[in-house]
């Protein structure tokens, strides 16, 4: 796994340092004073900002790394040439352990048909004392107590909208704090006086995904904020600790190979690719003041998003995720994937941009933010290979009589109608198995 | 125009609920061609008429109107879609006179307090006749903004904000023609009076006449609230079946209309900073057609539960409602309430930064394309259901509270959400039958409402 990570690494590096000779942009470089002036008196319209961005390209999409993934394999496992009822006939062809629905209904034991959610059982026909009055009381007094182990296991029913700005800060561990505040406006700082070459890819990026979505176009600003403070925020190489990855690194000129002279570029380690600022976007929802939205950001990102796009064997993982996906539905949907496999619709070509996104920008936000409070509850990322198979379930009548790739994307392209929970809950607990 | 009389049909109130005849077809005539067209092709029963073809539902412009309902006759079952006199509501000057008097009459007869309701629209002076009371106002409140707003436009043509009387005066003297854009059509050939008649003007006048057209001159409303640092305004229907009594519906769906650039004071003359209609976004250099400067009212809604908490949006949504009530209840006397009459309502409303919501104006002929594939389902949805309450089918039993997206919020008195509770009287306080931004199941309400007509039917004949 780590040998595929690194070379996956190597392979962004150099499409990153070949934009950087193309366009003959320096990775890094300090701004003249003039400039510095002028983003800082800009700093909270920099969506309004149309730097001519048409020969940037995002150094990688979802789906240059799936089929990275595609192609892993395990030198040690011996796969048998006979096809038996028990190979794989999924993408992911390595053999890691995952979860099956028995083991999923243990896991997520919250989620059944006798628990109330919310999402479900705060709908209009249901009477509020019957759950919902209730559940919010319970929210409220966790908050007043400040328990973090007691809200995470309360965020599993769902967390009513009021508190959940306050509950998510209560779990991820954040308060802020004078410094941090203080470290925020170092970063801020940073960027005023440095300007990177990632920072047109995060400006292309936001271009070209948030400020096109109909509901997130409002955030633009706040994304930039965010965005911009965390490619230098080098508190994050922290989490290369516990990730498979490792950060790439860039010499200053003239020293290449010189490891006194090697720093880590971005400053964070972490290059952003298509899409990376829809792990933002949703939070701008909830938290209005840059520094708190921003500390939220960075916590979820070391937590869980760095899951979604680094190849590793843990169970959050992306590669996990692919396969859980995969093996539930092959599995339990066995006529309806064995269908679209036939017709070279193989599933995972079409959820894995769902999961890579933690399925944000296409769900709708209240549905989205009920989603991730059950990923902040349950402290693991397999719920989003769950919803994927569900929403497979849940249109596999569609599903069966198309006959081409296009249009079983097209069955699956709007998915902002879905109701989150019901589907989950009814895939784990209601189907017959 | 006279119609012949369909003697098998029986004429009643839509609240009386005696049996009516079924019409073998509905006969419908319009010149719109846009979301209507689709909803009403598509209904069933329904058939087109064109030209001079006699119609039983017509939903008509307001230049027709008011050139042709004087003399049109029309059965007791015909509907047309708009009030003979709606301009009381929604020409701004008249709308302002009749909510002065209104707010008057509740001072005299209810005190202050109730009086008090009335302050949902910003400082409003007709121009040029209360230009001098509009002078005093301003000597007392030096360096405020101000908008000036032409009467009868629409799409926010003619707009413009000043801060000093020298900028109006200059618009006075007929050199106005500077400070308008170029969106501004050039000044009327014509003069368009009140009444909307158009006079002809012989080629003499027109080079001495300042434009005749009035404005109202109205205090701009300079800490709006700011979603990412826009503006926005919301728009929302109201359907109103008859004056008299009143009884009006309230549509749950509509949206917020995002000012596509950040909110500042400093350029007054940005005119695509301050005015949130599409019609204006769509020709700023920002706009990008594929982004949609909307939000449904349900995420708008969300939004602000989860910043201000639950009880400050159940408070800013009845305000809300009050100022549904109350403008509608200030022309109640004036509208010719002609029971063939219904009209649809687009309400532009703006929330300042202390959550209270202010009325900016009542648009009869709400603007029924779509901009994206979600306000086309909206605006679908709404026609449908206007339809539904209108009743060419006669199916409706006159008692219902709910149709589709439509809430009754007003029947001749207020409509309580409870069944059974007893509604006060007067205009004191009431829990309205209201759910402006909240779930729109109509298409199960609908089914399950003709299923127990129709099953209501069967067991009575």
């Amino acid at each position: 796994m780590r040998k595929a990570q690194g070379s996956w690494e190597k392979r962004i590096l150099k499409s990153l340092n070949s934009m950087c000779t193309e366009l003959s942009i320096p990775l890094a470089r300090k701004r003249p004073v003039g400039e510095q002036k002028e983003l800082l008196s800009k700093w909270n319209e920099m969506g309004t900002d149309e730097p001519d961005l048409s020969l940037f390209r995002p150094v990688y999409a979802p789906k240059d790394f799936l089929e990275v993934l595609i192609n892993l394999r395990n030198p040690n496992y011996e796969n048998g040439d006979s096809l038996s009822f028990r190979t794989h006939l999924g993408l992911i062809q390595v053999p890691l352990k995952v979860k099956d629905i028995p083991e999923l209904k243990e896991f997520f034991v919250e989620l059944g048909l006798t628990t109330g959610q919310l999402g479900i059982d705060d709908s209009t026909q249901v009477p509020p004392e019957l759950f919902e009055n209730e559940h919010v009381r319970i929210g409220q007094k966790v908050l007043a107590e400040q328990d973090g182990a007691a809200a995470q296991q309360y965020i599993r029913q769902g967390s009513p909208t009021a508190l959940r700005a306050d509950l998510w800060a209560l779990i991820l561990n954040i308060s802020s704090q004078p410094e941090d505040i203080l470290y925020y406006e170092q970063l801020k700082t940073n960027v005023i006086q440095h300007d990177l070459l990632v920072d047109s890819l995060i400006y292309k990026d936001v271009k070209l995904t948030a400020s096109n979505d109909d509901y997130y176009f409002v955030f633009e600003d706040y994304l930039y904020q965010v965005l911009l403070c965390f490619s230098r925020d080098t508190s994050v190489l922290g989490h290369f600790a516990y990730n498979s990855a490792s950060p790439p690194k860039s010499y200053i000129r003239g020293k290449l190979g010189l490891e006194e002279y090697a720093v880590f570029y971005p400053p964070n380690g972490v290059i952003p690719f298509h899409g990376f600022s829809m792990y933002v976007a949703p939070l701008c929802f909830l938290y209005h003041e840059p520094s708190k939205l921003y500390q939220i950001f960075r916590e979820m990102y070391v937590r869980f998003f760095f899951r979604l796009h680094s190849i590793s064997s843990h169970p959050s993982g992306i590669v996990s995720l692919c396969l859980l996906f995969e093996t539930l539905l092959q599995t339990y949907l066995p006529q309806l994937f064995y269908h679209l496999r036939e017709i070279g619709a193989q599933p995972l070509r079409i959820s894995f941009k769902w999961m890579v996104r933690a399925f944000s920008g296409y769900l709708a936000t209240d549905q989205l933010l009920l989603l991730w409070d059950r990923i902040l509850g349950y402290n693991s990322l397999e719920i989003l290979a769950v919803l994927a198979a569900a929403v497979f379930a849940f249109r596999a009548v569609n599903l069966m009589e198309v006959t081409s790739l296009a249009a079983a994307e097209a069955v699956l392209a709007d998915l902002s109608t879905l109701k989150v929970m019901p589907l989950l809950q009814i895939f784990l607990f209601a189907t017959v198995t | 125009m006279s119609r012949p009389k369909n003697q098998n049909y029986k004429g009643h109130g839509l609240s009386k609920g005696k049996e009516r005849e079924q019409r073998a077809s509905i006969r419908f005539k319009t010149t719109l061609i846009n979301t209507l067209m689709d909803v009403l092709r598509h209904r069933p029963g329904w058939v087109e008429v064109k030209d001079e073809g006699e119609w039983d539902f017509y939903w008509c412009d307001v230049s027709w109107l008011r050139e042709n309902f004087d003399h049109t006759y029309m059965d007791e079952h015909v509907r047309i879609s708009h009030f003979r006199n709606h301009y009381e509501l929604t020409r701004k000057n008249y709308m302002v006179k009749n909510l002065k008097r209104f707010r008057k009459q509740l001072e005299r007869e209810a005190g202050k307090l109730e009086a008090a309701k009335c302050d949902f629209f910003p400082k409003t002076f007709e121009m040029p006749c209360e230009y001098h009371l509009f002078v005093e106002e301003f000597r007392k409140n030096p360096g405020i903004t101000w908008i000036m707003k032409p009467v009868a436009r629409s799409q926010g043509k003619g707009i413009f904000l000043f801060r000093r009387l020298k900028d109006i005066m200059d618009w006075r003297k007929g050199t106005a023609g500077k400070k308008l854009t170029s969106l501004e059509a050039p000044p009327a050939r014509s003069a368009v009076n009140p009444s909307g008649s158009h006079d002809a003007r012989s080629s003499d006048d027109q080079k001495d006449e300042i434009p005749v057209e009035n404005y109202v001159a109205q205090r701009y409303i300079e800490n709006p609230y700011l979603i990412g640092g826009r503006k926005f305004d919301l728009r929302v229907y109201v359907l109103v079946m008859s004056y008299l009594p009143l009884r009006a519906w309230l549509y749950r769906d509509g949206f917020a209309r995002f000012s596509n650039t950040r909110f500042t004071l400093s350029s007054i003359d940005d005119q695509y900073v301050h005015l949130t209609n599409v019609a204006v976004q769509k020709t700023s250099p920002d706009y990008h057609a594929k982004k949609g400067c909307k939000w449904m009212l349900q995420r708008f809604r969300q939004y602000l539960a989860s910043k201000h908490g639950p009880e400050a949006v159940e408070t800013l949504f009845s305000d809300m409602d009050n100022i549904f009530v109350r403008s509608l209840q200030s022309v109640q006397k004036v509208i010719i309430s002609d029971k063939h009459c219904f009209e649809l309502y687009g309400y532009d409303i703006l929330i300042d930064e202390n959550l209270k919501p202010w009325l900016l104006e009542v648009n009869a002929s709400p603007s029924l394309t779509a901009s994206s594939q979600e306000d086309y389902e909206l605006k679908i949805c709404l026609l449908e259901d206007t339809l539904h309450v209108v009743d060419m089918e006669a199916r409706l039993t006159g008692r219902e509270k709910r149709v589709g997206g439509f809430d009754l919020m007003w029947n001749d008195g207020p409509v309580s959400r409870e069944e059974g509770a007893p509604d006060l009287s007067g205009m004191g306080n009431f829990v309205t039958n209201t759910h402006l931004g909240c779930i729109n199941d109509r298409n199960n309400q609908l089914r399950q409402l003709f299923r127990s007509l129709q099953s209501q039917k069967k067991a009575s004949s």
